[in-house]
């Protein structure tokens, strides 16, 4: 049974490797910047009615077109100012990290199963199943990502689910093409080999060997496409074809911010610099792991 | 040997554009909202909105609609805009040259950027002035067009107004144009107060669809340059007292060239996937704006035959990159 | 006007990683027309000297100690522009591996006129034309299809061949040949030898032959030093050093050698007690650094 266990690769104390991994993670900078403040987002999304100061729908048109502090004419009530209609953006802006986080999770994740899924079975089967999935792929990839997007909020109407689901289906093609090829060079290895020899079936040595050989990539790749999905999402709402216009988001404050960009520019910058910093965040948190988690990279 | 492959993507082409074409035509007839309901005003007649519907084919079973549609292709007729009312090859011409126009404007702007920095990058790979380098490289790699965009039309459109914020050329010049490719056409014929018009009209949405490839190259090429300084020919290089500017652009670059292309490649068809959004806040009268409406409107004709637009303009450029990396590699031509 | 071409006095380097000495104390001289053969196994520090001389010593290795003497000149008090200048006219290399020691995305032409132009002032023709001569010089069949071909269609014995012209373009007064011989058939070393022999003495040029291979020592070598650890074990003319050599060292490395006069005997390694004899010796030579 010993020689089994070293002769399919996996290590023979996995809690151990568990903790070395996890003390590698938390010691790599871009990690705790880039996961630090993603949590602070998530924490900002489940406090938010307790931590903004105002209804983010409440309008107040004599309050209306105040700017942040710091200039002339604002109020403290409203940190970061008020569109012309007397909302306070702070917290709308708080109010929007739930749309853009609740569409990041959900979107990639369902992005990352698909595309892993017919990744994975297109470069271990080989073959006929690689010929149609690679077909697939490229046909997908020949669609502009935002038009299909569009039109798939466009076919199933408005709200987080359809955007969810357009940004899963536009997305997949991303794990899909990674995945494939890192399988194909796995499936090559001695050790999947070995497990053949030994007589485990095709879809156990997919799982139980080459998958987890795949994690770090697929973690690094997640949290990229959870930034990716908050830029959709935010297009999306730019356009107009997102969650119902009562609901704040960041692409919608945006589009509204645009009308009034001369007037009140904060309206405009504010989510702009939220956009920014999340998928930055993402961006950087994604690096960090790939980096911790690579054992060819780790130092 | 370029022929040979040439002929198979062109097959390869051919399928990817059929599948592109079947999908989206399915992808259409899912779709809620009737297309003629929103053209006629309410209280129109079942018979009119019946002969309507007649007109644009829509009472037919999916197979022969797609019958109609494909020989239609075949014969050069796209078929007719439900929203706008013109005939779509029409629109697709009319609108594809601006497009065209701000796509390459990105990926000669893209290429160049992108390889003087690798290139200043690498010569300054053991210097702190490097790894600055490489780390903003790195903050501008997370950044997306669509954030480019509406940062430029803050601070460059609004806060320090130097460039135009929307369309294609002043409204006020109307001198006749034979063609739509408004840009060359006045550089051409040395129209050229006109022509910096155009440009200056297209600086921001150029440059919010060549950032993000700028970004990708210049990291994938430094890393390819710095692997190839590594190698024993340039090593023989110095020895004959080669610069190192000469080093890395006449001995080190032309092969890093081939494996970056390979692997950037792919990544400029997103030019004219940024189109879509790019061209809609700058208001610039490419096909990407004009799809978003069409979407909106749900007009069956003009989104497909944009989407085939689309799909033909991707399959061209990664058809492009292939050759272009079969012949930049002078082992890969003799097979 | 000294007599000798090159002369390495003292020269002492250290690894920055691991702090320990690469090299101990060297010194040698090599004349104008000699052929000098640097010997000694992997790691002795052969190729650590070969390249102090040329400037292109890694990152990782620091000299400590010592000067490099080109006709006269102190290549270590050079100012880098300068150091570019004179070793690119006046010395050259022939590299070990033809299969990465030439361009790949570049023509032979372009990679043999290289220096003529820069050094040399030729124009493109002229350049050309001198890369035709040298092609000719070497026996390269059909050097008009080989100026014009890519290194990868040439076999590895004409890809040599074409290191060894681009070598003597510029008439260098110096040439190192690191192992040049080492990565080729046996059959085409022979030839290979014979050529680098025949040029350096129609050229005059003076030839530092890197190399762990007594064999080639002997059929090309002039005089020769003999390294172990970083440390000189023996030197001086090869006649002396193959009949009658004094350092243990040499002798087992004489002994090591399969030659044809002696078929009954069988390859014999090193014996361990002379080489912890050497070991003792750069011992005892660190030791004496230590107590200065």
């Amino acid at each position: 049974m010993a020689e089994q266990a070293s002769a399919l690769g996996s290590a023979a104390t996995p809690s151990r490797r568990r903790v070395d991994t996890l003390a590698a993670l938390l010691h790599e900078p871009k990690v705790i910047g880039g996961g630090g403040f993603i949590l602070f987002l998530v924490l900002a999304a489940l406090l938010a009615p307790l931590i903004s100061p105002h209804d983010p729908l409440e309008q107040d048109l004599m309050s209306g077109a105040l700017p942040p502090v710091g200039f002339a004419g604002a109020q403290a009530g409203f940190p970061i100012g008020t569109d012309d209609l007397g909302r306070d953006v702070l917290s709308r802006l708080i109010y929007g990290t739930r749309v853009a986080l609740t569409v990041a999770f959900v979107a990639a994740t369902l992005a990352a199963v698909l595309g892993t899924a017919l990744g994975l079975l297109a470069g271990y089967f080989g073959k006929l199943t690689d010929g149609v999935i690679s077909r697939l792929i490229e046909i997908w990839m020949a669609f502009p990502p935002v038009l299909l997007s569009i039109l798939i909020v466009a076919i199933m109407g408005a709200g987080v689910a359809s955007v969810i689901t357009a940004i899963a289906i536009i997305d997949w093609t991303r794990f899909a093409r990674v995945v494939r090829a890192e399988t194909m060079a796995q499936a090559k290895a001695d050790y999947v080999t070995a497990a053949r020899v030994i007589g485990f079936s095709r879809f156990t040595i997919l799982l139980r060997e080459i998958l987890p050989n795949i994690a770090p990539l697929l973690v690094a790749l997640l949290t990229l496409e959870m930034g990716i999905a908050v830029i959709v999402e935010a297009i999306l709402s730019f356009v107009g074809l997102s969650v119902s216009s009562d609901t704040p988001t960041w692409g919608g404050m945006i589009a509204q911010g645009r009308q009034t960009i001369y007037q009140a520019w904060w309206v405009f910058a504010a989510p702009l610099a939220a956009l920014f910093a999340t998928v930055l965040a993402f961006n950087q948190l994604g690096d960090g792991l790939r980096r911790a988690l690579d054992p060819a990279m780790r130092r | 040997m370029i022929a040979s492959i040439l002929l198979k993507r062109l097959g390869m082409a051919a399928v990817t554009l059929f599948g592109v074409a079947i999908i989206v035509f399915l992808l259409l007839r899912v779709v809620p909202g009737d297309p003629i309901a929103m053209m006629i005003g309410p209280g129109a007649g079942a018979n009119e909105i019946a002969d309507l519907r007649a007109r644009y084919g829509l009472d037919q079973p999916f197979i022969d609609q797609f019958g109609i549609w494909l020989s239609g292709i075949l014969h050069g007729d796209f078929g007719t805009s439900i929203s706008l009312h013109r005939n779509v090859l029409g629109l697709l011409m009319e609108r594809l040259p601006a497009t065209l126009e701000l796509a390459l404007a990105a990926l000669l702007v893209a290429v160049s950027l992108g390889l003087a920095l690798a290139v200043i990058g690498t010569l300054l790979r053991r210097s702190p002035g490097g790894s600055l380098l490489d780390a903003m490289n790195g903050l501008a790699l997370a950044v997306p067009d669509f954030v480019w965009a509406l940062a430029f039309v803050l601070v460059l459109g609004v806060l320090w107004p130097i460039f135009p914020l929307s369309g294609r050329m002043d409204p006020t010049l109307s001198i006749p144009f034979h063609t739509n490719f408004h840009l060359l056409e006045s550089l051409v014929t040395f129209r050229f107060g006109i022509a910096t018009d155009i440009a200056a009209h297209m600086v921001m949405p150029t440059l919010a669809l060549a950032l993000p490839l700028a970004a990708v190259i210049a990291r994938i090429l430094k890393e390819a340059l710095c692997a190839a300084m590594l190698e024993d020919y340039v090593l023989v290089a110095r020895v004959k007292g080669l610069t190192e500017a000469r080093l890395v652009v006449g001995e080190a670059l032309r092969n890093a060239v081939g494996p970056t292309l390979a692997l950037t490649g792919v990544q400029f068809t997103f030019l004219f996937g940024g189109t879509v959004i790019v061209e809609r806040i700058f208001a610039y009268p490419g096909i990407g704006n004009m799809a978003i409406d069409a979407v909106i409107n749900r007009d069956q004709p003009l989104i497909q035959g944009l989407v085939l637009a689309f799909g033909a303009l991707f399959i061209l450029v990664n058809l492009a990159v292939d050759i272009s990396v079969v012949a930049l590699n002078p082992r890969l031509e003799d097979g | 006007m000294s007599a000798e071409l090159l002369r390495i006095t003292h020269l002492s380097a250290v690894s920055r990683a691991s702090r320990l000495p690469v090299l101990r104390d060297v010194s040698l001289e090599v004349g104008r027309a000699e052929v000098h053969g640097l010997v000694g196994e992997s790691g002795a520090g052969k190729s650590t000297i070969a390249k102090a001389v040329l400037g292109i010593l890694p990152q990782g290795i620091s000299l400590t100690k010592g000067s490099i003497a080109l006709g006269g000149r102190d290549l270590l008090a050079l100012g880098s522009h300068e150091r570019r200048r004179l070793l690119g006219a006046e010395v050259a290399l022939i590299p070990q591996d033809p299969l990465t020691a030439l361009n790949p995305g570049r023509r032979i032409e372009a990679q043999l006129t290289d220096g003529l132009v820069l050094w040399r002032g030729l124009s493109r023709r002229d350049a050309k034309r001198r890369a035709l001569a040298l092609l000719n010089e070497v026996q390269m069949r059909e050097p008009e299809r080989v100026l014009r071909a890519f290194p990868h269609e040439l076999s590895g014995g004409m890809r040599q061949r074409v290191l060894i012209a681009a070598a003597f373009a510029l008439e260098p007064t110096l040439i190192i040949a690191d192992e040049p011989t080492t990565a080729l058939d046996v059959t085409v070393q022979k030839q290979i030898l014979r050529l680098i022999r025949a040029m350096q003495a129609r050229h005059g040029t003076g030839v530092v032959f890197v190399t762990h291979d007594l064999g080639v020592v002997a059929q090309i070598c002039d005089r020769a030093t003999l390294l172990y650890m970083g440390k000189v074990m023996e030197e001086g003319s090869v006649e002396e050093l193959l009949s009658s050599p004094h350092h243990p060292y040499t002798k087992a490395l004489m002994a090591a050698c399969p030659r044809y006069d002696r078929p009954g005997r069988g390859l014999e390694p090193i014996p361990e007690a002379v080489l912890a004899a050497c070991r003792n010796e750069v011992a005892a030579f660190d030791g004496s650094l230590a107590n200065d």
